[in-house]
């Protein structure tokens, strides 16, 4: 009983937050950078900041993230961190040579207030930055939103500082996947290719965090939009941002810079926001489904109702990022499922009624909170009050799912004990036919487990 | 005589260096030991004890050598009647965080034991309102434990001094520290020595001395110098030593009691501030 002092009795609080259902913006800036090719994160602040950043990343991934910092000392919180920002971008374009270095800040940097704009004007100016290299930033103070604002804000700059608007007019469409595993991103471009649809996807991990083993080392794997490719992104026929939280920015601001139309939808995790996402797909390229997809989406629809028994009236418990949770309680309710409670540590406009549209007035019991109070404590709380079937969220939900013996289904960021997620897609048909899987396996397994002799069925 | 550690809040441009300067300077004419550390990015806290500003600051060695095997004698100069001088320095206005290298570099200071040679006073001069957390350091974790505001009679001046008396209030609770009284460095405003005797009786503390203005100030700062060493025999010298005297004895250290914004406004208006009106004048209709 790792969590025995949780109490089922919620009390009002305002300013105390335990156990947090979210992680530092900087996390999300540097995954969405890593999204880039040949592109060297930067930490601009103290090293501890960028100790942390990659070592969460390297965790759920199990690959080497790489990244630099600016090595704040105690004279550069007091002067400031251009010098070490101007020494940093030398020392980086001589040793790693990448093609571009992109610049998050820290709680410490940015309350110090220093001006990455003008810092980074310093270095240009200065020569510091080669000829065809570059050098981007985004502001991601932790203090505010969460690791998925850190995501939208760099996935923005690769719009404010690439994005051309008087690239050639093209045929192609943009894709902002938002925060998803590579295996999703992968999985996007597969099944754009499979409509026959040509398009550009940033921030692109796959091939980048999911790597094959080759037995020789690459600094900068092969994966990874080019800056080429999100320059020729300012002449899309249409853009896709998926995901409110994590896409937005960036959708608007291709929208604003470039005047390319953009389409929010929500993540497509399950069956109709996968709907969603190849219908418009297919409208806006004009483009026929192929066959091969339809197929697919007729043999989850199949999983669906051959197995409706299992899942009707289960209760469920979630956690994690906005974006990932829209999709998957939609999809849940699809399943006839009850997902009762619903948290987020992001602060996230509108999430309430995002959450209200997705379970389609089928759960008037959901209880619903975005937040700072909104964490893994008060989660654990109302299961204490009345216990669900099944928990989903990242791995730090093993600890309540033990605790109250409840079924779990890791899904989201971060997983720390199991592999998969970088390889296998949540997204698409395929990605909620995984997902299904999964929720299946839970339930057969605990009632394999809590059978008796008489009932332990050898055919479910 | 324990070692008594003075703080020096007031607006910025009121004259807390000039004053602090001065005050340091009669009370070394009388004998006594000090060190007065300059709390404010512009490193000009002793440049009337030391007779200019060429001085490294403790921040400035931070910069050159990262802080290692920095020599006190660098950065702690022995100024006019042997006061030794010392400047926190900072960064150029518009970057860094000049708060955080207040606490740098008096965490530096004591590092590298300027605080322990045998000493009477210990002056801090600091900068302008407290802005942040770094600017209240100096009477932070019990190091200065009296605290005097120069304030003058004009309303944003009285303004400021009752904000740094809430800040006061709350170090107050939290350690030892105590508000020792107003110094009113006179702008000549209308019956300002009476309102600001009122002020500090409304503050809980008093006016422990009326500074007049006297331009013998200007012409010793144009020489680099305190009044006490230009020109040892003149008026405003014998202000300042009354200043000094009156620190030197005071024994009234309270917890202020910041006034409200609408009693203050009020007080400036019954002394004939706002509306232009002495009091006791009648206003003929």
């Amino acid at each position: 009983m790792l969590l025995r002092h949780t109490t089922d009795e919620v009390l009002e609080r305002t300013s105390l937050t335990i156990n947090p259902a979210k992680t530092c913006q900087p996390v999300g800036a540097m995954y969405a950078a890593l999204g880039l090719h040949n592109c060297l994160p930067h930490s601009h602040g103290s090293q501890g900041c960028c100790s942390y950043h990659r070592s969460a990343l390297t965790k759920h991934y199990k690959e080497p993230v790489m990244a630099a910092t600016s090595s704040f000392t105690e004279g550069a919180s007091v002067f400031g961190g251009q010098a070490n920002l101007l020494q940093a971008i030398t020392t980086i374009f001589t040793l790693y040579n990448p093609d571009v270095i992109a610049v998050h800040t820290t709680c410490l940097s940015e309350t110090i207030g220093d001006d990455l704009v003008q810092i980074i004007a310093k270095a240009v100016a200065e020569g510091k930055v080669p000829e065809g290299k570059h050098v981007i930033h985004a502001s991601t103070p932790s203090y505010q939103g969460s690791h998925v604002t850190g995501f939208s804000n760099m996935a923005k700059a690769l719009v404010t500082y690439f994005a051309d608007p008087e690239a050639a007019k093209s045929k192609q469409i943009t894709l902002m996947p938002g925060w998803v595993e590579p295996s999703d991103m992968r999985e996007l471009k597969n099944l754009a290719a499979r409509l026959g649809v040509e398009v550009t996807l940033y921030p692109d991990t796959s091939d980048v965090l999911d790597t094959p083993h080759t037995g020789k080392h690459e600094f900068y794997p092969k994966g990874g939009a080019t800056v080429e490719q999100i320059k020729a992104s300012g002449g899309s026929l249409a853009a896709i941002g998926m995901g409110p939280s994590a896409s937005q920015a960036a959708l608007e601001a291709l929208q604003s810079k470039c005047g390319v139309p953009g389409t929010l939808l929500e993540l497509p995790i399950g069956l109709q926001a996968t709907d969603r996402f190849i219908d418009t797909l297919r409208t806006l390229a004009g483009v026929e489904v192929p066959q091969s997809i339809t197929d697919e989406r007729g043999r989850l629809l199949d999983v669906i109702s051959d197995m409706h028994q299992y899942l009707h009236g289960k209760r469920v418990a979630i956690f994690g990022d906005p974006d990932q949770l829209v999709s998957l309680v939609e999809f849940l309710n699809l399943l006839d499922m009850k997902p009762v409670y619903i948290v987020t540590g992001t602060p996230t406009p509108q999430f309430e009624t995002r959450i209200q549209t997705a379970l389609g007035g089928n759960v008037p019991e959901a209880k619903i909170k975005a937040g700072l109070q909104a964490d893994m404590y008060l989660l654990h709380q109302w299961i204490k009050q009345e216990s669900v079937d099944l928990l989903i969220g990242n791995t730090y939900g093993k600890y309540i799912a033990r605790d109250e013996d409840i079924p779990f289904i890791r899904h989201g960021f971060p997983i720390l004990d199991r592999v998969g997620h970088s390889y296998f897609p949540s997204v698409g048909y395929a990605g909620a036919m995984r997902l299904l899987e999964k929720i299946l396996g839970a339930f057969m397994d605990r009632q394999d487990r809590d059978a008796p002799e008489e009932r332990f069925e050898l055919t479910m | 005589m324990a070692r008594r550690s003075i703080a020096i809040y007031g607006k910025g441009g009121i004259g807390k260096s000039t004053t602090t300067q001065n005050t340091v300077a009669a009370l070394a004419e009388a004998g006594k030991k000090i060190m007065v550390v300059g709390c404010d990015p512009k490193a000009d806290s002793t440049r009337l004890l030391l007779g200019g500003l060429a001085q490294k600051t403790v921040l400035d060695t931070l910069r050159d050598e990262g802080g290692d095997e920095v020599d006190l004698n660098e950065i702690l100069r022995p100024g006019y009647g042997n006061v030794q001088c010392t400047e926190s320095g900072g960064p150029e206005p518009g970057v860094g965080c000049a708060g955080r290298g207040i606490i740098t570099s008096i965490n530096l200071l004591e590092q590298l034991g300027a605080y322990d040679q045998e000493l009477d006073y210990v002056f801090y001069d600091v900068l302008g309102d407290v802005v942040c957390g770094g600017f209240a350091m100096p009477i932070r974790e019990g190091k200065a434990k009296e605290i005097y505001i120069v304030c003058s009679g004009e309303m944003m001046a009285m303004y400021a001094a009752n904000n740094i008396s809430k800040g006061v209030v709350k170090f107050a609770q939290a350690g030892g520290v105590r508000l020792g009284g107003i110094i009113c460095n006179s702008r000549k405003v209308d019956n300002e020595q009476e309102m600001i005797e009122e002020f500090a009786k409304r503050l809980g503390t008093q006016m422990i001395h009326f500074v007049p203005r006297n331009n013998d100030v200007q012409r010793a700062e144009i020489n680099r110098k305190t009044v006490i060493e230009w020109n040892p025999a003149c008026e405003q010298a014998d202000e300042y030593r009354a200043l000094a005297r009156a620190i030197d004895n005071n024994q009234k250290f309270v917890v202020p009691t910041p006034l409200p914004m609408d009693d203050l406004e009020k007080l400036l208006i019954d002394f004939g501030l706002v509306d232009g009106v002495a009091p006791g004048t009648e206003v003929v209709a």
